[in-house]
């Protein structure tokens, strides 16, 4: 017999943490749900939308009824549970019907604080909470004209433009002079309150409450000084207390919150909680993000894997009122040990204020213009050194290095037949559909839905905004880590250190070690793997079949299913023999275009799968080697003619290109890198837009890291200047090194460095010269084995791979 | 009746691989899997052609090469949100032996 397990509470943790669950053991359980509201389970963010009539009841609907019956869930709607006995381990209606549990999971949310004035219990006095209050909102519009909402925080004004919006004349009291002092300081909420009177909202500030009155239904509000307001409405929006009535009455230990551990489990081990209702090592939660780690952490648990633990994160927070931009994250008063920048524009309604401590970013309020939001709570969640990009960061992140147009522009703007992902043609109206209609929560769903940031990624920002905006909330920004792929929970930093750490040494035992729920992974995955075990054994056994095809036939796969080939040209020069070579080979094998590449050598296009090892035979013999131009692997070293020909030139910028290409030529890196050596300050080998880029000048070689020219441009960062050109070598093989070492695969070095800061990458390859010595050490070890050519090796071992198993007919 | 075509032993197609057969009527894709099951699918992507057989295979499915459409191996069926159907053919193993029927 399946062991019972009981939810009480059916909102938005409890439910997670069942899908959760299904994902994971969909059968371990014989699962029940008890829930005092009649519905399925419901998106309660979007009551607000839902009050300012943009969605209906039906549209927030996240699992409807089919959806438990499906799962083979019994579901109790309007069911509530008011006992719990802990030693027969049953729980009793309050109709008094008696239900067994093997384990419980306690969702009960939390309950809106109502201020305990006289008047308070007067019909037509709410909270905000649920459908039966939203129920009673649009009704009392239609026969009602005034509405008092006291509470200036995120729900009362959401709340308040809601009713404006169904036609009634509102008014805010609020005891503070700060409007949602939790997440804003008194610049921006001062900026608010004039854009929200403008809309039509009346605002009582610094005023407190002192009784409701009415005779059969609410009449009027009077305040402590005297004055007071006819209304017809009272929606009290003060805050909320986790609902722990249950937990408490059952004896299970609870101070604020129903307290857990950090793998949600109560002080009763049969008992797990999750949600609002909680309390995790002294903090209490009212925003999804943080519930949904929960979810996770208790679904492992509960599916007795054993390994998550929460740790709580900070959240950001955005205002759902149409028309209004707001974004605040992490601590943004700051205090005598930070320090603040703040940018303020009254006439554009814009102002924004970043807190700073020890050249970390710790809190951010952004008003009016919230477009790079999402860029700063990465900075925070990182704990980014800041330092180097200070100086115009509260600009955002398009004035950082980067000349291009990637994904820092507003989507909120942007009309619906904008494009957001170019690779997959998807549009912004696509992207929003689907998030609405399928009830999208992560960026990885909406990737699998509409393939939008599924390829390469740049619109990921972009993507993530639109989830925002669309939701309400930085739901994506919910995993502080992001799990690498649907196979694990755990994020790429995670597996790396397991796998030193565990000495973890084919893919299958990492698998099986780190308990993969897919057996063999998958395509994402995969690649992955066999990188970080590829550049932390120096003896791994490379696995083909998990590599790209690029990578695993050693050529580019293009668009007709044919291949290209690309011979090394060293440093781009080459001279009339290997010419003739490659125009011999070229009509041997009828290659219809050839093309000089932007790489400074020769591509050779439209080649069939099985001239390929032929080919690359007749190369080898001709002297060329691959120029990994498929890999993810140093691709070329870009160079010109330098002082052996140049009249600017400063010194040989040909020659030391070609040892850099020789001495790095061959070596598997997470993404593809690029190198380019120029003879002087005119630059003409672009080394400011490439991975690692050398400059020459008269007094020895500027280094530079981290440029990129693809879809979004990044100028280089400024690494250091040397004098020679074995320091240069020498330079550049520890860059690579710790790039290899320390990037997470796919991550090209441009945002590799934007995420660990230029600072720790500094102090690491040119402050610590030890440091600097073993990262090249390391990097020229693994080069021994690399720099074997695997064109010649696949030519004269693996052909059988390249032709068909059989021909019929 | 199946008209059993022989196509090559199990260990000629790499695990977790494939490899192609020609036939008139274009490629076919042999496909092994971790568990030495032999599958067979028209080479062509439903999405736009792309050749399966160059994709990563796991389980019972492969990702195609070209933009990572997920193709269940035993249906030709499009995986996830994805729609289309690609030709399968059916297979069997005797004596370490493939066969398909074309
Ligand atoms: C109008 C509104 C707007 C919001 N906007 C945002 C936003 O933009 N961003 C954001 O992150 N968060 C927002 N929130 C907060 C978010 O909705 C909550 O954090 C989240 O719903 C809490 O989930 P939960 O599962 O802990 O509790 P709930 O979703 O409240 O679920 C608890 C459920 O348990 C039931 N229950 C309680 N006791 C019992 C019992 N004894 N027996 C049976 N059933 C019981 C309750 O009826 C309820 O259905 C908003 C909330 C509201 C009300
Ligand atoms: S970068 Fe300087 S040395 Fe090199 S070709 Fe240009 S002008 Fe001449
Ligand atoms: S820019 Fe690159 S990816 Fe785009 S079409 Fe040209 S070769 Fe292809
Ligand atoms: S051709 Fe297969 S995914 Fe596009």
């Amino acid at each position: 017999m399946k062991e019972k397990l009981v939810l009480i509470g059916n909102g938005m943790a409890g439910v997670r943490t069942l899908e959760e669950l299904l994902k994971l053991a969909p059968e371990k359980y014989d699962i029940t749900v008890f829930g005092d509201e009649p519905y399925g389970n419901y998106n309660r963010i979007m009551l607000s939308p839902v009050l300012a009539g943009d969605k209906t009841i039906d549209q927030i609907m996240i699992n409807d009824r089919q959806w438990y019956i499906d799962n083979g869930i019994t579901l109790h709607a309007g069911k509530k549970i008011t006992h719990i006995n802990r030693v027969k381990r049953q729980l009793e209606t309050a109709e008094g019907e008696v239900f067994e549990y093997d384990r419980l999971l306690l969702a009960t949310g939390s309950r809106p604080f109502m201020l305990p004035l006289p008047g308070r219990d007067l019909p037509g006095v709410i909270s905000f909470r649920d459908i039966a209050d939203v129920d009673t909102m649009l009704e009392t519009a239609k026969s009602h004209k005034k509405a008092v909402v006291i509470g200036g925080g995120l729900l009362g004004l959401e709340a308040a433009n809601g009713l404006m919006i169904q036609g009634m004349e509102v008014t805010v009291v609020h005891i503070a002079d700060v409007l949602m002092n939790q997440q804003l300081d008194k610049p921006a909420s001062d900026l608010m309150l004039h854009e929200l009177e403008a809309k039509g909202l009346n605002f009582l500030m610094s005023y407190e409450t002192a009784a409701i009155e009415g005779k059969k239904r609410v009449e009027k509000v009077v305040f402590k000084n005297g004055t007071e307001i006819d209304t017809d409405l009272v929606v009290m929006a003060v805050g909320i207390r986790p609902n722990i009535e249950l937990a408490q009455s059952a004896g299970i230990h609870c101070e604020r919150g129903i307290v857990v551990d950090d793998t949600m489990q109560t002080f009763d081990p049969k008992v797990y909680a999750v949600g609002e209702c909680v309390q995790h090592r002294g903090s209490t939660f009212g925003l999804v993000a943080p519930l949904f780690e929960q979810a996770k952490v208790c679904a492992n648990h509960l599916a007795q894997m054993g390994i998550a633990r929460y740790v709580s994160s900070i959240t950001s927070t955005k205002l759902k009122v149409t028309g209004i931009d707001l974004f605040s994250a992490g601590n943004f008063i700051g205090d005598e040990s930070t320090e603040d920048l703040v940018f303020k524009d009254a006439a554009r309604h814009i102002y924004k204020k970043l807190v700073i401590q020890d050249d970390k970013l710790i809190g951010a309020v952004l008003y009016g213009d919230t477009v790079d939001g999402a860029w700063y709570f990465q900075l925070m969640r990182d704990g980014t050194d800041v330092s180097s990009i200070r100086e115009n960061m509260l600009f955002g992140q398009h004035h950082i290095g980067d000349s291009g147009h990637g994904a820092s522009n507003s989507v909120d703007g942007l009309p619906d037949d904008a494009e957001i992902c170019g690779c997959n043609g998807v549009c912004k109206g696509d992207i929003v559909k689907a998030i609405s209609k399928h009830s999208l929560f992560t960026l990885d769903e909406v990737k699998s839905h509409t393939k939008a940031s599924a390829s390469c990624g740049s619109c990921t920002g972009l993507v993530e905004q639109l989830l925002a905006s669309t939701l309400g909330s930085d739901f994506n920004d919910t995993p502080s880590k992001k799990p690498m792929c649907g196979c694990t929970s755990m994020s790429h930093g995670e597996v790396k250190n397991a796998i030193k750490e565990q000495g973890l040494k084919t893919i299958s035992d990492l698998m099986v070690a780190l308990e993969w729920k897919n057996a063999d992974g998958c395509h994402s995955c995969r690649p992955a793997l066999n990188y970080y075990l590829l550049s932390t054994w120096p003896d791994y056994q490379d696995d083909p079949q998990s590599r790209f095809i690029n990578e695993r036939v050693h050529a580019n796969i293009q668009k007709d299913g044919t291949y290209s080939v690309v011979p090394r040209i060293w440093g781009g020069v080459t001279n009339a023999n290997e010419l003739r070579a490659i125009a011999d080979i070229s009509d041997k094998y009828k290659v219809p275009t050839v093309k000089i590449t932007g790489g400074q050598r020769i591509d050779l296009l439209g080649v069939k799968k099985d001239d390929l090892p032929k080919m690359w035979a007749d190369l080898s013999e001709a002297g060329f080697v691959s120029g990994h131009a498929y890999g993810k692997s140093l691709r070329t070293v870009k160079t010109c003619v330098g002082s052996e020909w140049c009249r600017f030139g400063t010194q040989d910028s040909t020659g030391l290109g070609i040892k850099v290409e020789k001495m790095t030529w061959g070596s598997w890196t997470p993404h593809k890198f690029k190198i380019a050596v120029s003879g002087c300050p005119r630059n003409c080998a672009e080394a400011t837009i490439k991975d690692f880029g050398i400059v020459c000048v008269d007094s020895g070689y500027e280094l530079h890291v981290g440029g990129n020219g693809g879809i979004k441009v990044r100028a280089t960062d400024f690494l250091c200047k040397v004098a020679t050109e074995e320091e240069a070598m020498e330079y550049c093989a520890a860059f690579m090194q710790l790039y290899r070492e320390d990037a997470h695969y796919l991550e090209r070095t441009a945002p590799w460095i934007e995420r660990v800061g230029l600072k720790s990458v500094q102090a690491k390859v040119v402050d610590d010269h030890d440091n600097r010595k073993v990262l090249a050490q390391r990097f020229y070890e693994s080069q021994e084995k690399s720099q074997d050519d695997p064109w010649a090796e696949h030519a004269a071992k693996q052909r059988e791979n390249y032709i068909p198993i059989k021909q019929v007919g | 009746m199946q008209n059993w075509t022989e196509v090559g032993s199990v260990e000629s197609v790499p695990q977790k691989g494939s490899r192609v057969m020609t036939t008139p009527d274009g490629d076919v894709a042999i496909f092994r899997t971790s568990g030495d099951e032999v599958f067979a699918l028209f080479d062509q992507c439903p999405h736009k052609k792309g050749p399966l057989s160059q994709g990563i295979v796991y389980d019972k499915r492969v990702a195609c090469p070209l933009h990572n459409w997920v193709i269940d191996l035993s249906s030709g069926e499009a995986t996830g949100p994805d729609e289309g159907c690609t030709r399968s053919f059916d297979t069997k193993v005797e004596d370490g032996l493939i066969y398909i029927a074309l």
